[in-house]
């Protein structure tokens, strides 16, 4: 105890000191940092907070510290993000090396592969993106096509992958390939290489929100030394699933759960009316309850599962009812918000619409991948029937 | 416990769960309703129960009571409700018992609280005047008259009320309706012998065969010690006194719809069309894994609820209403789909998945329907 009052004090002044103000604001969304060597933030506070974090560790406070992480234990680490609750800081980092490569890379790669990736995710230094889906491989992930051909110390790359979120931005891509055509699962492998390597390029998607958050991109004779390869040749699908399982927990808590309990029945009040500090219409009055309870419930399982775990309970499982009952709550909630707005809920830009309301509805459709990225309600649906239910296919 | 069982709950869970299914499976409860019987619970189950010392829960040590707290109580109502036990934990123990020991003065102590941590006593609470939950609304009357206060008027759904040596009855001695929210105003609690002068109790055999009754108050006449608490204050206290039943309840309910989704996935397991296992159609597999999914968040809002209960958080009520709406839709659509993935066999009596059915009902109804603790929960979270 005495000794996390200590760390609580050190990690207060270290806080004070070099968290900037500006840094203690609510953030928008296009002041997010991504890092990697394309970063612009629009302000330069950004790159100092991310630099002092990621010098500390503290952007991955809980990897090992050889690999440039915090080295904090549970405990430490919670007194670290209370900390940085408690003064409002912003994540000095948004990273998929952070939520979704480093705990992969930390479980299954070598220990060179580890000194060369590790420390530079947990700095920002470089931003990776995902190359999973494909035209014909979404749901059936396994059914990727994308080959990769051995060729002297080199794997030589030729295919497509689509909705690869921020390739156009991103340094380095964690990418699943064939290996081998005789079989599926089997035959994929896990591989990294970057985005600057000759014969690859991305082409911007637009999205129905309007933005281009992600791309096609392609593959022409790419040229990737095989030591860049994680796990073994034709080994890579156990460490896409693992790896899909720290998204679909990123997507649901992370992912949701800040923005998700802000500001409804304030919106709703404002749009509906209120009649002595009640939403003045019942009906709808009913439904925002009915939403924040799902949501209270919600982040309660939420803590429940990390008690358990620390209990030394199993997670896994439980992911996947949170990726479906997350995306489900974010989407109702989005629903429920752009009927409240009425006709102010649905315009698209121009002076008729204040900023608030438009970013409801940019939100709203935006809302609409939370249960088709990282893997749908359907697959997680099925996940949930087999894995945990134990029900079995058709025979 | 916050959110996980400690090693003496997951003892006390393991030790009600094996008495439970061993002296009151569902057999004991078709038992019970085939023989008519007019108690509405097992006197022969009661004692044993007694035994365990569940009676005794949530009474201190010093009247002759365990003390094991909320939370221990809550793990006993989830395995009771497993296998739908009729007994009278909640209007007696929880209800009942949590009045006498919130508000209760020494004599009422000494009067109630030992032969209630042996069984050999129950208790009724009597809040409700129409079809409906709504205590803020309550409008018996009780004057003053000499020492003490005159009562008339009718309760409702009074849980175990006919079987009741004591009730303790909710009526307004000021003020004016409230809402659901909103502490009520000018409610005063009594605490009246069962055989009293002017009391009439009429049993109505619901459809889950439990009891919930009507109460006719006649110019009861009690006296200033029948006064539970202070006089005009008893709206907090029945406040406390419903959320622990609502949060027992809410216990049991998880306990119940638990066990109907246990039985529905073992026949998804078992019954074969098309030549195949049903449970590998997808239209059935989504459905359950939703169910599933219910189930867990049901499953932490009671947690959460009787850790606030037992630890006197602040957001009690808040919790008590969320986990009673959670569960309530929870159950009423797992009950639902359970009769309806069992097919025809699901229609029949002979059948429990219909018992379930029937309890889930009434028991989303009791202390308060989804709607209600919707508005409650709107309420105290200031919108
Ligand atoms: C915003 C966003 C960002 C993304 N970012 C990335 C990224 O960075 N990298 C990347 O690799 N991918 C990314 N994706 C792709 C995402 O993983 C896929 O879209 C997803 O896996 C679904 O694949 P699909 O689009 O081919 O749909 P399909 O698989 O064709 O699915 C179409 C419909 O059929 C249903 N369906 C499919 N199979 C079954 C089944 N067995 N049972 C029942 N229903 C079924 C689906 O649930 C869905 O409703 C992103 C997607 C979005 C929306």
């Amino acid at each position: 105890m005495a000794t996390h009052d200590a760390f609580r004090e050190e990690t207060c002044a270290w806080l004070e000191e070099n968290c900037p103000a500006s840094m203690r604001t609510p953030m928008a969304e296009d002041e997010v940092m991504w890092g990697g060597r394309k970063a612009d933030p629009k302000n330069p506070d950004s790159k100092l907070w991310l630099d002092r974090m990621g010098a500390q560790g503290w952007t991955a406070p809980m990897w090992p510290k050889e690999y440039g992480g915090g080295g904090l234990n549970k405990e430490e680490n919670k007194v670290l993000q209370e900390e940085l609750g408690r003064i409002k800081a912003r994540p000095p980092l948004f990273s998929f090396g952070l939520w979704m490569l480093g705990p992969v890379l930390l479980e299954y790669a070598t220990e060179e592969q580890k000194q060369q990736f590790l420390p530079q995710i947990v700095r920002g230094e470089i931003r990776w993106c995902q190359g999973y889906s494909e035209p014909g491989a979404g749901s059936d992930l396994a059914g990727l096509q994308t080959r990769a051909i051995e060729d002297g110390d080199d794997y030589v790359i030729n295919g497509q992958k689509v909705w690869t979120s921020y390739a156009n931005y991103a340094d380095w891509i964690f990418c699943l390939v064939r290996t081998d055509t005789s079989t599926k699962h089997e035959g994929i492998s896990f591989i990294l290489f970057d985005m600057e390597t000759e014969g690859v390029t991305t082409k911007p998607i637009k999205l129905i929100s309007g933005s281009s958050p992600f791309c096609e991109t392609f593959f022409d004779d790419v040229r990737v030394p095989k030591s860049q390869m994680v796990g073994r040749l034709n080994g890579g699908w156990e460490i896409a699933k693992k790896l899909l399982q720290h998204e679909r927990t990123n997507i649901s808590s992370g992912g949701f759960g800040a923005s998700a309990s802000a500001g409804l029945e304030q919106l709703v009040k404002d749009h509906v009316g209120e009649e002595g500090g009640r939403i003045a219409d019942p009906l709808m009055r009913d439904r925002v309850a009915k939403q924040k309870m799902t949501e209270h419930a919600f982040s309660l399982t939420v803590r429940r599962a990390t008690e358990e775990a620390k209990a030394g309970g199993e997670v896994g499982a439980a992911s996947s009812i949170f990726k479906y009952v997350g995306a489900e709550m974010n989407k109702s909630r989005y629903e429920l918000l752009v009927e409240a707005l009425g006709d102010q809920g649905l315009g698209w830009e121009g002076d008729g619409f204040n900023s608030d309301e438009l970013n409801v509805t940019r939100q709203w459709l935006r809302s609409k991948a939370n249960s088709i990225e990282g893997g749908t309600t359907e697959i997680n649906l099925n996940v949930v029937a087999k894995r945990v239910l134990g029900l079995r296919d058709h025979q | 416990m916050g959110l996980v069982l400690t090693e003496e709950q997951t003892l006390l869970r393991d030790s009600a769960r094996d008495f439970i299914q061993d002296k009151s499976p569902v057999s004991a409860f078709r038992a019970l309703r085939d023989a008519g019987n007019e108690d509405g619970y097992s006197k022969e189950l009661w004692q044993g129960m007694a035994e365990m010392g569940w009676a005794g829960m949530l009474i201190p040590e010093e009247h002759g009571g365990l003390d094991f707290g909320f939370q221990g109580m809550g793990i006993v109502m989830e395995e009771a409700g497993r296998t739908l036990t009729a007994s009278p934990l909640l209007a007696s123990v929880v209800l009942g018992g949590s009045a006498i020991v919130l508000a209760g003065s020494d004599a009422q102590e000494k009067d109630i609280l030992p032969k209630l941590a042996t069984g050999e006593i129950l208790l009724a609470l009597a809040v409700d005047e129409g079809a409906h939950h709504a205590p803020e609304r309550i409008m018996m009357s009780a004057t003053r008259d000499g020492d003490g206060f005159v009562l008339n008027g009718e309760k409702t759904a009074v849980l175990d009320g006919h079987i009741a040596d004591k009730v303790i009855v909710a009526a307004r001695t000021s003020g004016t309706p409230s809402q659901p929210g909103v502490t009520p105003e000018g409610l005063t609690l009594f605490v009246v012998d069962g055989d009293a002068q002017g009391l009439t109790k009429t049993r109505r055999d619901m459809v889950d065969h439990r009891n919930s009754d009507t109460l006719t108050f006649d110019n009861v006449r009690v006296s200033a010690d029948a006064v539970l608490g202070g006089v005009d204050e008893g709206g907090h206290l029945l406040n406390m006194v419903l959320d622990r039943g609502r949060v027992a309840l809410a216990a049991e309910m998880l306990g119940s719809m638990s066990q109907v989704f246990q039985l529905t996935l073992d026949y998804l397991k078992e019954r074969r069309q098309f030549g195949q296992l049903i449970g590998s159609f997808q239209s059935l597999q989504h459905r359950a894994a939703h169910m599933f999914s219910e189930i867990e968040l049901s499953k932490s809002a009671v947690l959460a609820a009787l850790t606030a209960i037992e630890e006197d958080k602040a957001n009690a009520s808040q919790l008590a209403s969320l986990a009673k709406a959670v569960v309530n839709e929870a159950y009423h659509l797992i009950s639902k789909e359970g009769v309806q993935m069992h097919g025809g066999i699901g229609m029949t009596d002979e059948h429990d998945i219909g018992f379930y059915l029937k309890r889930a009902r009434v028991t989303e109804h009791a202390l308060g329907s989804t709607k209600y603790h919707r508005a409650r929960y709107a309420d105290l979270s200031g919108y």
